[in-house]
């Protein structure tokens, strides 16, 4: 089975959960910047929750498919469509051969997620499938999908295969089939818009001033134009340090949020550098991630701080609750009856 | 127990900057902190310093031969190492726990337990390890096309563009750390007669193996990237590899040597020539 990309869309890059292992090298992690949208859209059509998938950003490409598939779109809600029909997103949908899966404006969110049943057959670069834009690595080419590409698909598992033969039995002429079921609003992240995002203190939290440690709890911010994969580049009230301080280089990780000396916070996201020098004031709840990583530029966040010992548990919880989901999706995918 | 550093006052006023109250470990001058849910920084403090580096390889070396279950990976850097984890996956080194959140008094939080592990690694240190440094001389062709500020930082440091060259060349640079671009090596050893400041614009894009200045730091960029130092050579060399198991061509504790090279040795380059 391959995938026709007729139209590439604004960026349409292959991402996994991301390059591990290689940060001491210099090597940037990459990965879905919304890792729960992936791992849910896996799981849907019977991948391992940490396989690839296309992540779709704002404005989504025209894909053909050649041959009968499972697939599931998680996460922004681009207004996918088949053959002219809303395709329901967080659910399994059985698309037939030949048909045209299509993005159309951008309702909520800024990236969607869509996997195949066997995944997307790119090789490996250091353990890993996501793309690195400037460094070329991963996913196609190292590049984001242009038109024309075609893309091939992988071995399906048993239970994906079951389920979309069961499926197309049922499809009589429609061009796809989505399940009735899906994942439901308690178990997904708090997606929200203007969300409010929760931090643990950064080490140098304190060598800013009481203003701008009370002010970054009480006003919005922005998030610029200029924000991206590497990170997002906030305004709002500048926030200052008591004195300059200049942190000797460290590592940094994904939901670090860093003071330039301009007074602008950069959150540092999926494509993060290995190591940052700027005071460090916060570093996002892990759990919050997905939340922020579907607010695009131009919209605003709030933020608000918790205790470590709180973002660990909100993180098992949230661990919990998606080991439960994922196996409730495998008893779905394994009924006879199909979509 | 590890031993202290020299700079024993810089070290106290690091410890004191960056004292919460909190995560400092009882028994030695190392604190321990989080970086957010998932991640932990073991820090050494004070300067940077080839004694401090000593020990942060002591410590990743010592990562890399018993591998932790639940550790994801481990980032050196000049005075600290990073170790990221998966919080649902470690075990608590003495009592074999995983969390559990049972309300007992005796739960401890991921946080807490790869606080244990890693405390437990530092006090098993036990000093600097010799390490036996690779040198790895990297051929340069200074000047022209491929080092377009040469001139630049020749006027700036008062020296001739062939004494900025002999300079550089001659020094043996610590990479203390990989970082900013994939391969990219913090190089620490750099004279600095030949310092210069950056450019006051960056260039958008330089090419691969451009050996540049920065303020008192010299490096080599690995991949196309935007940046501002002062450009005087390049390399042949690739020093990012990612067809490689180490796709840097550089590791964190090599002693870098810069050997000059003609133009027509640079063309004549063949990626088996080292």
């Amino acid at each position: 089975m391959s995938l026709y990309i007729i139209k590439s869309g604004l960026l349409t890059t292959i991402q996994d959960q991301g390059r591990f292992g290689y940060q001491q090298q210099g090597v940037i992690v990459s990965g879905a910047m919304d890792s729960f949208a992936l791992r849910a859209a896996n799981v849907l059509v019977g991948n391992d929750q940490g396989d690839e998938a296309l992540e779709i950003t704002l404005r989504g490409p025209s894909i053909r498919f050649d041959a009968e598939a499972l697939i599931a779109i998680c996460g922004g809600n681009l207004s996918p469509s088949i053959g002219g029909q809303k395709v329901p997103l967080w659910r399994p949908v059985i698309i037939r051969a030949g048909e045209v899966l299509e993005f159309g404006p951008c309702i909520w969110g800024a990236r969607a997620y869509l996997a195949v049943a066997g995944g997307i057959d790119v090789p490996l670069v250091l353990q890993s499938r996501s793309t690195y834009l400037r460094a070329g690595l991963g996913g196609l080419e190292g590049r984001a999908l242009r038109t024309g590409d075609v893309l091939r698909c992988g071995a399906v598992s048993d239970c994906a295969a079951k389920y979309t033969r069961n499926g197309l039995a049922a499809l009589e002429s429609k061009p796809f089939a989505a399940a009735p079921w899906f994942i439901g609003f308690p178990s997904r992240p708090a997606y929200a818009q203007e969300p409010v995002i929760r931090f643990i203190q950064g080490r140098d939290f304190r060598h800013f001033t009481e203003e701008s440690k009370a002010a970054f709890v009480s006003r919005p911010f922005y998030v610029t134009p200029q924000s991206d994969r590497m990170g997002y580049r906030l305004e709002g009230q500048a926030i200052r340090l008591m004195q300059p301080f200049e942190p000797i280089s460290e590592a940094v990780s994904f939901g670090t949020v860093q003071v330039p000396p301009e007074g602008n916070p950069i959150i540092l996201m999926a494509d993060r550098q290995t190591i940052g020098g700027y005071p460090k004031i916060a570093q996002v709840a892990s759990v919050d991630l997905p939340v922020l990583a579907q607010v695009k530029p131009g919209e605003s966040i709030r933020l608000a701080e918790i205790s470590l010992e709180h973002a660990e548990e909100l993180y098992m919880d949230a661990e919990q609750s998606f080991a439960l989901t994922e196996k409730a999706i495998g008893l779905y995918l394994t009924k006879e009856r199909g979509v | 127990m590890i031993k202290k550093t020299d700079n024993k006052t810089a070290d106290s006023i690091a410890r004191g900057r960056h004292m919460s109250g909190l995560y400092e470990t009882d028994e030695s001058d190392v604190l321990v902190l989080p970086l957010g849910d998932r991640a932990i920084v073991v820090d050494w403090g004070g300067s940077i310093h080839p004694d401090t580096h000593g020990k942060i390889r002591a410590l990743c070396s010592q990562m890399e031969r018993n591998p932790v279950p639940g550790i994801v990976e481990v980032v050196p850097a000049y005075t600290t190492v990073t170790v990221f984890y998966e919080p649902l996956k470690l075990r608590d080194p003495v009592t074999g726990d995983q969390w559990s959140r049972s309300g007992g008094k005796d739960d401890r939080s991921p946080f807490e337990i790869i606080k244990r592990i890693v405390s437990r690694m530092v006090m098993g240190l036990e000093s600097v390890e010799a390490g036996s440094s690779r040198i790895v001389e990297i051929p340069v062709c200074y000047g022209g096309e491929f080092g377009p500020d040469l001139h630049d930082v020749a006027v700036h440091t008062g020296l001739s563009a062939e004494e900025v060259i002999k300079i550089h060349a001659s020094q043996d640079y610590l990479v203390y750390m990989i970082g900013f671009a994939p391969g990219f090596p913090y190089l620490g050893g750099m004279p600095e007669r030949i310092a210069v400041p950056r450019r006051s614009s960056p260039r958008p894009t330089i090419d691969p193996g451009s050996v540049g200045i920065g303020g008192k730091q010299t490096g080599v960029y690995p991949i196309a990237t935007p940046g501002g130092w002062q450009l005087i050579g390049r390399t042949p060399l690739k020093l990012f590899r990612p067809d490689h198991a180490a796709p840097s061509l550089l590791q964190m504790g090599d002693i870098v040597r810069f050997r000059p090279i003609a133009p027509e040795q640079y063309a004549a380059w063949k990626e088996d020539d080292i």
